[in-house]
């Protein structure tokens, strides 16, 4: 069903595909989700000294609404939870989740009764950043998986379809 | 060893009867003071002009549980640290509470920034303040029970919203 019914032939089918991934995968707009010290590197990322937006992702967006990456930048507690996966909810598809530094992967070292122990007990997370915290070579490197990931997925262009 | 500070001077002189302990180690002035006690202490801290401790500075709470050598004293000791600006010298004068009923009066008229830090210390250790005009959790959820900083808080408890209890 969908774009290969809209389009006939397999070759056209596969370019297509291809040719989604690309303009997806270097229009990333993101969602900074920072909440902690991960958000330094995130900044000094984001600022023209390692110039995110020569990867496509130069334009963070404020509302979920408007997003197709969810940052996830620095520990998450249990009080904070709901509210993360509010936002992911009102993301709209398609979208995907990058856990960016050590709490967000795993916890990190907190591991109380406050501290969620990885956001991927609540939301699907795409691409793990490790690092406390990473540098931004790590995040450009991560970001660069990331857009690998988004090439070569199946791409959903039809409304109705869902991810999977 | 030095002259008693001004502080522990006029401390100990007016409130003898009160007074539990005091020590001044390395200069740091310390007052325990007997439980019930806090309130007109601390105001007079305030208002007396040789001591003028307009700031308060931090508001704490110590939970004694199976500490050593504390069997038969009470559970609790909330602590103040106080600082005069005006002087530019400091105090920490600690209230022990009873576990059967932790509670102590509020301070928050005599300083409006005990507001948060009691309920803090509420959230945290379930010491009630009487007479505190918005007494409920600062830091943790509603949803939460129990009082985590408590030595019998298990260190493994987890209360999540939502996910699983990891």
């Amino acid at each position: 069903m969908g774009v290969e019914k809209a389009l006939e032939g397999g070759i056209l089918l596969s370019r297509l595909d291809h040719v989604i991934g690309w303009a997806r995968k270097y229009s990333i707009f993101q969602y900074p989700f920072v909440t902690a010290c991960c958000g330094m590197e995130y900044m000094s990322t984001a600022c023209s000294h390692y110039d995110i937006d020569r990867f496509g992702a130069g334009l963070p967006r404020f509302s979920p609404r408007q997003a197709d990456v969810l940052f996830v930048v620095g520990t998450i507690s249990h009080k904070l939870a709901p509210v993360l996966v509010k936002i992911y909810e009102q993301m709209c598809e398609p979208k995907w989740v990058v856990a960016f530094g050590v709490c967000t992967v795993s916890g990190g070292f907190y591991n109380n009764y406050a501290t969620v122990q990885g956001i991927d007990t609540m939301i699907p997370v795409d691409l793990y950043i490790p690092g406390c915290p990473p540098r931004p070579e790590t995040v450009l490197h991560g970001l660069m998986m990331l857009q690998e990931k988004i090439q070569h997925e199946k791409q959903e262009v039809l409304p109705g379809q869902v991810r999977t | 060893m030095s002259q008693p500070s001004v502080t522990l001077q006029l401390l100990q002189e007016r409130f003898a009867s009160v007074i539990r302990e005091v020590h001044s180690l390395h200069g740091d002035d310390t007052v325990v003071v007997e439980p019930g006690a806090n309130l007109e202490v601390l105001q007079f801290c305030r208002d007396e002009p040789r001591l003028a401790y307009n700031v308060l500075v931090d508001l704490t709470c110590v939970d004694y549980l199976d500490y050593p050598d504390r069997e038969g004293q009470p559970r609790f000791e909330v602590v103040y640290h106080l600082y005069s600006l005006e002087h530019n010298h400091r105090v920490r004068i600690k209230c022990p509470v009873a576990a059967e009923d932790p509670t102590v009066a509020t301070v928050v008229e005599l300083w409006p920034i005990a507001d948060w830090l009691e309920r803090e210390a509420w959230d945290m250790f379930g010491v009630n303040f009487a007479g505190h005009p918005d007494m409920r959790r600062i830091l943790m959820y509603e949803e939460f029970e129990g009082h985590p900083l408590r030595k019998d808080y298990s260190i493994s408890r987890r209360q999540p919203l939502v996910g699983p209890k990891n």
